[in-house]
């Protein structure tokens, strides 16, 4: 790992990251990484996506210490209290629970959903769309029919009828939205893989006598990876409101869970009179979305500079 | 060609503004055109497209154009407003570009594209606009005009595309015509073609040309003059029967650089730039 | 080269009413083979549902043999692929079977309920597209300039915000607080059932019946719904628009079109706008369909009698027969909006070959 700009005291290890001339793989993922870094900085609004969402996770993890009651704690003679009220931040909802409290702890649910469709509907779609783009022929003409099936139902129904059948929950939400977001994906890992594999250093590889397992794993999967990540970012946004859509009808999250869509169904019900109960869950879906959004729109700008606009 | 010119420029400057600082690229040129066919040839990136997008003031702010003067006729079109200048282009000055297939509007029927330029700039009827279309497909050669009126540019092959674009850029009759590369996207087998079709209308018309091309030789050939731009300075300026005379450098490299048929060569010369021209003061081409 | 010229312009006339007849009969059987995974897949739900569905039509205390013959009646005891056989069969006589909820016919209570989210869904989206359009545009022709920040910062929140919260939020401003809408519903009660039901649709229903009161009350009804659903649709218009003019500014077209001397009004909406057509009315179409969905959370909301509160309320009773129903039927209405504007596509753009 030891190279001459290392050594080079002018420059040090920033200018080991910024050289033109890697020594190393490792070395020039680095290098590759740390200017899109210094691209990504640069963007503000992306910053501060990165920001509430590092806050969100800091929050979700030490919710025990920093929530200043118990979520679940009901205290009828305290009920309704405005927001600003002596110990309560934000006020307190229709059982007494503070609400800032609630919307702490529910940071942990929403992280929660996020973080497994994050992972179910991206790979699934990796999996059909790279299996469909380099197998070709009949194999691809099912797998993309079956994609435009699932692409051809609004996403919030097809979760809400899958929810019906599955049982209301958070984890047949989670399914139920995973299920329904993979075929994106499943089509941009189709167009990745057609290009890719039509190149001629595939062809080389082939010749060398790689079996399409490997050129798949190793040379094509690595290539969607970073469009894929830029779609999840920004699909992630959707993904909180469906969830939070799920959780607002009584589907997802179970009462009396501190789910967010679930707390503004409850606040509902006296939005006229006690406004605070439903709109401040509601501000923290809003500003979680919107820095998935700033995030997702940021990351475009760095790792998929052809559409960006 | 010394009576007054139709178009006289005088340290002409096109400056874009980017995060290094201001970019020119088009750095003070001077030159004058008659009703003659003048050639600008340069390697890309030396400012000789931007030279004809700056005279009929077609940068994009934040672009700038700056002139000593930018004058058609007399009149100093620096000063016109932009509702004025609209009456320059395409009434006194006219382009046609590169590709056929990209400067055509593709969801546009050939006849109305040729007719909104000229009922725009006449005010004539349907009718007139189209006698008059028709008439000047027909002066580019192409056989069938009403079929091709009802046509669209993507039905139409490189070469007849161009030659729909000479015939829409000249149906007002205009005084000046920028050919931007005419014939850098046709097949070779066309080109000649459609250059003397230009040449011919050109001609009868008493026009100037300003022929915009990095084809050195093609532009000797067809032009009466020719000034040579290097990163948007105009390093020589020749007539084109005594470009063998010419004396920059980099004329002589672009000269040497081309494969010829009687002079057989083992090797082609590679260019050779002096950072020193780029220093040097524009030559000019005013006349 | 005459050769040439008259084969490029031959081509294109003759065979053009069979080339889109081709097209259509292609897309017709794609639209068949997605409708029936679409069905698959809403069927497959309604097998695995956990409700019984013979235990919903006999009730708890039936006897066994009761309950033996109802699931033979049903056709549950037949193999799957048959009784698939027999739900298309149904579907496609415009049957989707009885609501266990009311004990109506799931497929009049579609009908029923179809016209007041077409109103809803129609007006949105008729708000999206004034706005949304020209703001698309804008943000395009002057790139950069604060009126493009805001397109951005509009679209942004579009896409941040819960539809349903939204919607609580203006409910409490403009009702709660301002009173200049009318709150929840489609009429104040005084109103209801003043004018004949002809199309289902009440601001027209009382244009026709000329009770201009009864059309005040429902606009006041409807606007507020209508502009949330319309923001979303807005949002998501004016990005896509915005997108595609940048992409025809940029062409080489639009040059040729300023060489010309035309002002820069009609460069912009003759030859730009003119480009983004077609591909904008399949924003509208997809736009429109999205519409449905956010309709699901807005109805409920807004206790609006529509498609989407339909099924969230067959939903939270489990009506199987009346979820499936409004699935397909919304799921039908996405193919039908995506098929048109496909349509549209090859038929009105020349460049479509």
């Amino acid at each position: 790992m030891m190279s001459d700009s290392l050594n080079d005291p002018r420059l040090g290890f920033r200018g080991w990251l910024l050289t033109d001339t890697p020594t190393s793989r490792f070395h020039a993922r680095c290098v590759a990484f740390y200017s899109g870094w210094l691209k990504f900085r640069s963007n503000t609004m992306a910053m501060v996506g990165l920001m509430i969402l590092i806050l969100l996770v800091l929050i979700a993890a030490f919710a025990p210490w920093i929530a200043p009651h118990d979520p679940l704690a009901q205290d009828l003679a305290g009920r309704l209290k405005p927001p600003l009220s002596e110990g309560h931040l934000l006020g307190t909802d229709s059982l007494g629970r503070d609400i800032l409290s609630r919307l702490i702890y529910g940071s942990r649910i929403t992280l929660y959903i996020v973080t497994l469709v994050a992972l179910i509907a991206p790979i699934v779609g990796l999996l059909v769309g790279t299996v469909a783009g380099y197998a070709g022929g009949i194999v691809d003409a099912v797998l993309m029919r079956l994609t435009d099936i699932f692409l051809a139902f609004p996403r919030l129904v097809l979760a809400l009828a899958f929810v019906a059948a599955l049982g209301a929950g958070i984890e047949n939400a989670v399914l139920a939205i995973s299920i329904t977001a993979w075929p994106p994906y499943a089509r941009l890992a189709r167009a990745e893989t057609l290009t890719i594999r039509n190149s001629d250093y595939i062809a080389a590889i082939r010749l060398q006598g790689a079996g399409p397992m490997r050129i798949i794993t190793k040379h094509i999967w690595p290539l969607c990876i970073s469009s894929l990540i830029v779609r999840v970012t920004l699909d992630m946004a959707g993904v909180i409101l469906t969830a939070a859509g799920l959780g607002f009808l009584g589907l997802g999250a179970q009462p009396p869970s501190p789910e967010w869509g679930a707390m503004v169904a409850e606040g509902r019900r006296f939005i006229l009179d006690h406004w605070w109960v439903a709109t401040m869950p509601g501000l923290a879906i809003f500003i979680v979305s919107l820095a998935f959004n700033l995030l997702g729109d940021g990351l475009r700008d760095v790792l998929d500079p052809k559409d960006a606009g | 060609m010394s009576e007054k010119p139709l178009l006289d420029i005088e340290d002409l400057t096109v400056t874009f503004p980017t995060r290094q600082g201001d970019f020119q690229a088009v750095r003070g040129i001077s030159f004058t055109l008659g009703r003659e066919r003048l050639g600008i040839v340069g390697e890309s990136g030396s400012g000789k497209s931007m030279t004809g997008r700056a005279i009929l003031r077609l940068i994009r702010p934040p672009g700038r154009v700056e002139a000593g003067k930018l004058e058609l006729e007399g009149t100093d079109l620096l000063k016109l407003s932009e509702r004025e200048m609209q009456k320059i282009r395409g009434q006194r000055i006219s382009m046609v570009m590169q590709d056929p297939k990209f400067s055509l509007n593709p969801v546009m029927r050939i006849g109305d594209q040729i007719m909104e330029i000229y009922r725009f700039h006449t005010g004539a009827g349907k009718r007139a606009a189209y006698e008059k279309a028709i008439e000047m497909l027909e002066a580019v050669s192409i056989r069938d005009p009403e079929r091709v009126m009802r046509a669209y540019p993507h039905e139409m092959s490189g070469g007849m595309g161009q030659r729909i674009m000479i015939a829409m850029m000249m149906v007002t009759e205009p005084d000046i015509l920028i050919a931007d590369e005419p014939t850098s996207a046709l097949d070779v087998s066309v080109q000649t073609q459609v250059l003397s079709i230009m040449d011919r209308l050109v001609r009868e018309r008493g026009m100037g040309l300003i022929f915009i091309s990095h084809d050195l030789n093609l532009v000797a050939s067809f032009c009466d003059r020719v000034l040579i731009m290097y990163a948007g300075k105009i390093v020589e300026v020749c007539d084109a029967d005594r470009l063998h005379e010419a004396r920059h450098p980099y004329t002589r490299g672009l000269l040497g650089s081309l494969p010829r048929l009687d002079e057989p060569r083992h090797h082609l010369e590679v260019l050779k730039r002096d950072p020193a021209w780029l220093d040097a003061p524009s030559v000019s081409g005013r006349q | 080269m005459a050769l040439a010229e008259n084969r490029g312009a031959g081509r294109h006339r003759l065979p053009r009413f069979q080339r889109i007849l081709w097209k259509i009969a292609r897309v017709l059987g794609s639209v068949v083979i997605t409708m029936l995974g679409l069905m698959f897949i809403t069927f497959i739900i309604g097998r695995v549902m956990p409700v019984d569905p013979v235990l919903a039509v006999v009730g708890e205390r039936a006897t066994n043999e009761v309950y033996q013959q109802v699931y033979h009646d049903m056709g549950l005891d037949r193999p799957l692929l048959v009784q698939f056989g027999y739900y298309i069969w149904d579907v496609l006589h415009g049957d989707f079977g009885m609501s266990l909820l009311n004990a109506r016919p799931v497929a009049e209570d579609i009908r029923r309920v179809f016209p007041a989210t077409f109103e809803l869904a129609t007006l949105g989206v008729l708000f999206g597209v004034v706005i949304g359009v020209p703001l698309g545009v804008m943000a395009a022709v002057k790139r950069g300039s604060w009126i493009d920040q805001t397109a951005r910062v509009v679209a942004l929140i579009g896409y941040s915000m819960p539809i349903f919260w939204l919607g609580l939020m203006g409910l409490l401003i403009f009702y709660g607080i301002l009173n200049w809408v009318g709150g929840p519903g489609r009429l104040d009660i005084i109103w209801e059932g003043m004018v004949p039901e002809r199309t289902g649709m009440i601001l027209l229903d009382s244009l026709l019946a000329g009770n201009w009161d009864v059309f005040k009350n429902a606009f006041s009804h409807i606007i507020l719904p209508a502009s949330i659903l319309g923001y979303y649709s807005m949002a998501y218009i004016s990005r896509m628009t915005r997108s595609f003019m940048l992409e025809q500014l940029s062409a080489e077209y639009i040059t040729t079109a300023r060489v010309k001397g035309l002002p820069e009004r009609r460069v912009i909406w003759k030859h730009a706008f003119g480009n983004i057509r077609v591909q904008l009315i399949t924003v509208i179409a997809l736009s429109y369909a999205n519409l449905l969905e956010g309709a699901v959370l807005t109805e409920t909301i807004f206790a609006w009698p529509g498609l989407g509160s339909y099924i969230t309320t067959a939903l939270l009773s489990a009506d199987m027969n009346a979820v499936l129903g409004g699935t397909v039927v919304v799921g039908l209405i996405f193919v039908l909006l995506n098929i048109f504007s496909d349509l549209l596509y090859q038929v009105f753009d020349p460049r479509a070959k």
